[in-house]
């Protein structure tokens, strides 16, 4: 197990590694270079002005040699010209005498952003806290009710309820977060269409809409009016996939030998569903929420960015739009640790779940 | 003229429709009289589940096939006084038809005409894409989950590491303008497109080797014919100027193809390691047939029931990236009728004017039901056997 766990722990460092370095050598291509000093300087900066701009802002090292830079394992660059001592590690806040000679993340500095011109550690940690309600919401709709789908409809293969639910599944399956959001924004949440006219002419809400067609007050406060739409939107997608998969357990579980010998004992259908099946038949749905995750984070992005709501995802599209490199890097690395932790999770938790596997 | 209402919209879209329409009749007719002599594609028409899916997935198919009969006005062209107008309102008396069925957007461009075009942008890229990440996936797969070992290590690491790999700041970083001075999608490009003449030269080559003659033959025709497309379509430089694809959509087709084919990978190299020991590989090997022999002829056509399956539903989802690459602008280009990008353009004034947006969300999401129908259909039908 240790050895395993060990094994483990080493392939998600060398994958981080290696992520990491590709996200570094794409963002610090030429072109984009280029872009980004004519964004941080001047428009009509001349291509010397870029060159020098470049230099004196540590971009001209070797790839190779910044990237270590990053990490912090080579002494962070420096610059001297007319008397003046800029740095990696030398800032408005940090003077030459007092910097250190490595800063990466190894020291824990994330580096600083250049959209929102401030420390990467500061927004990514606002950032992720605001993605970590909206992840906490998503799970305690999405979860039970993915389940109980599956369960319900898994029980009686091919009975009247199965059908009905199984067409839902595979429809919010059919329907990725971009449509379902536009489409709940038009119903609930618009002033001319949908139901939030009708609601309001008659006086029985107060705004002119029913819920909020954004999600942006909802950093500071978190009202079922104005979090439900960006839940709902997530969980939907997330949802189909988990209840089939649930049902496709359930109805193998239901065919099992021991149900059979349980119902011809004479225990009831109810006892035999709660009490036997229900049991081994959560084993596979866990492994498949688990590795949820990673498409949950898709989503996020897409939801964070229609309902304007400054978490992770929206964080990740404006320093992706903006080549913000440290603040892209440090959420490359945080989506890698999330997706190879919850496989980490899923493969120990299946293990433990079914003690007919072992791992060695 | 008075604006019409739903009733008179649906009937005259449903006119507009009337190629799809006949087309639909006589796949339906003709399938379901030869469906015993038809195999899988036949059974399919045993159930409802099937052929509803089958249904949705063939109108959007000849939609685009027939887009040029169907639109009632330009795509791309504006109209004077037709900004965001609800659907079914008049149009100038000099326009090509007399309403804009479902509406203008913030551009006064006919909503329904460019759901129609959308669909054929869509239809074009979205099913090739699936294909080539197949193609990638299946000659990478195979190999892996035959010989497993070293390769299988070094291959599934590299899966593992696109998958690991956040999507949308993969496309961020592949299909931004910036990159394509670089070169890197013509080299993605490189790498990924010649995975096809590799697997069709390994197919035959395998089987005929034997038979220098028809080896030859296939071989050389698979050679010239590949090796011509892969020139212009890679590198652009098809000395007829047949196979060509523009920067833009080499861009979005290379990333989607990236994104999608270590998932395929991950399939086969599942399969492949369930299959290797059955008992037609060992009678296989016993007759001292090649690997690559074993994997393209008997482990291959033994593995289709689940990777059809998987094509279907891969190309809903590549459906669905495509449509994630619009809504983050970053689709084929901004005038593109595709279905994304027209939902990104028509987010904006969503509460206000929700038709151009809500129109190309609905037509989306029925593609995607529909692969997703047809994919459940082909797997119960397959079980049956």
């Amino acid at each position: 197990m240790l050895m395993f766990l060990l094994r483990r722990f080493g392939i998600m460092l060398l994958t981080a590694l290696c992520l990491t370095f590709i996200v570094f050598f794409l963002t610090n291509l030429t072109p984009n270079l280029e872009k980004l000093a004519r964004s941080e300087g001047s428009v009509r900066m001349t291509d010397d002005q870029v060159d020098s701009w470049l230099a004196t802002n540590g971009y001209a090292q070797p790839l190779i040699l910044r990237y270590g830079e990053w990490l912090g394992v080579i002494p962070g660059w420096t610059f001297e010209e007319e008397g003046k001592i800029s740095g990696r590690c030398i800032s408005a806040n940090v003077p030459v005498a007092d910097a250190a000679s490595f800063c990466g993340i190894l020291q824990g500095d994330w580096g600083t952003s250049t959209v929102f011109k401030r420390p990467v550690s500061e927004i990514l940690g606002r950032a992720l806290g605001a993605t970590g309600w909206l992840m906490l919401w998503v799970m305690i709709i999405m979860v039970p009710s993915a389940l109980a789908l599956g369960v319900l409809a898994g029980m009686r293969e091919g009975s009247r309820t199965d059908r009905v639910l199984s067409a839902v599944a595979i429809a919010t399956t059919a329907t990725p977060e971009y449509v379902s959001g536009v489409i709940l924004i038009v119903v609930f949440a618009s002033a001319t269409v949908g139901i939030s006219p009708l609601l309001a002419s008659l006086g029985l809400i107060e705004g002119r809409t029913l819920f909020q067609g954004t999600a942006t007050s909802a950093m500071e406060n978190i009202t079922f009016w104005n979090f439900a739409l960006p839940v709902i939107t997530i969980a939907l997608y997330g949802m189909g996939y988990i209840a089939r998969m649930t049902r496709a357990s359930m109805t193998e579980v239901m065919t099992a030998q021991y149900i059979r010998t349980a119902r011809l004992k004479g225990v009831g259908f109810r006892a035999v569903v709660v009490r036997h099946a229900l049991r081994n038949a959560l084993i596979a749905p866990f492994t498949v929420i688990m590795l949820q995750f990673p498409w949950l984070l898709n989503g996020v992005v897409i939801v964070e960015t229609l309902f304007n709501y400054k978490g992770f995802g929206w964080t990740l599209v404006q320093g992706a739009g903006n080549n913000d490199i440290e603040l892209l890097l440090s959420c490359s690395v945080v989506a890698v640790i999330v997706v190879l932790f919850t496989q980490l999770i899923s493969d120990i938790g299946y293990a433990f779940l079914n003690p007919r596997i072992r791992i060695s | 003229m008075e604006p019409i209402g739903w009733g008179g919209i649906f009937a005259r879209m449903i006119i507009q429709f009337w190629p799809v329409w006949a087309a639909l009749i006589i796949t339906y007719a003709v399938s379901i009289h030869y469906r015993r002599r038809l195999g899988l594609y036949g059974k399919l028409f045993d159930s409802t589940v099937g052929m509803i899916g089958f249904g949705i997935v063939m109108f959007w198919v000849y939609t685009a096939f027939f887009a040029d009969i169907i639109i009632t006005h330009d795509p791309l062209g504006q109209l004077s006084g037709m900004k965001n107008k609800s659907p079914g309102t008049a149009a100038p008396d000099d326009a090509t038809y007399a309403y804009y069925l479902l509406g203008g957007d913030n551009l006064a461009r006919d909503v329904f005409s460019r759901m129609v075009m959308g669909a054929r942008r869509v239809l074009a890229i979205a099913p090739a894409a699936t294909a080539f990440a197949f193609m990638v996936g299946i000659t990478l797969g195979l190999p892996a989950g035959y010989f497993a070992g070293k390769l299988d290590t070094a291959l599934s690491f590299l899966a593992n590491l696109v998958l690991a790999f956040p999507v949308i700041l993969l496309f961020y970083l592949l299909v931004t303008p910036e990159i394509r001075d670089t070169g890197i999608p013509i080299v993605l490009a490189a790498v990924l497109f010649i995975f096809p003449v590799i697997f069709l030269v390994t197919l035959f080559q395998s089987r005929y080797f034997t038979n220098p003659t028809r080896r030859n033959l296939y071989v050389g025709i698979t050679l010239v014919i590949g090796l011509w497309a892969y020139s212009g379509l890679a590198f652009n430089a098809d000395p007829l100027g047949i196979w060509s694809m523009e920067p833009n959509l080499l861009n979005v087709f290379v990333a989607v193809v990236f994104v999608n084919a270590p998932t395929v990978f991950r399939i086969v190299r599942g399969i492949v390691l369930d299959l290797r020991s059955r008992d037609y590989v060992a009678a296989g090997q016993t007759r001292g047939e090649g690997a690559w022999y074993i994997m393209l002829w008997e482990i291959l056509p033994n593995a289709r029931g689940p990777l059809i399956v998987d094509f279907c539903l891969r190309i809903g989802y590549t459906t669905i990236l495509l449509g994630t690459l619009g809504f983050f602008g970053l689709g084929v280009s901004p005038e593109s009728p595709d279905w994304g990008s027209t939902i990104n353009d028509g987010r904006r004034l969503l509460s206000i004017f929700p038709h151009p947006a809500v129109v190309p969300a609905i037509a989306l999401m029925s593609l995607v039901l529909g692969l997703n129908l047809l994919a459940d259909g082909l797997r119960e039908e397959s079980m049956k056997d």
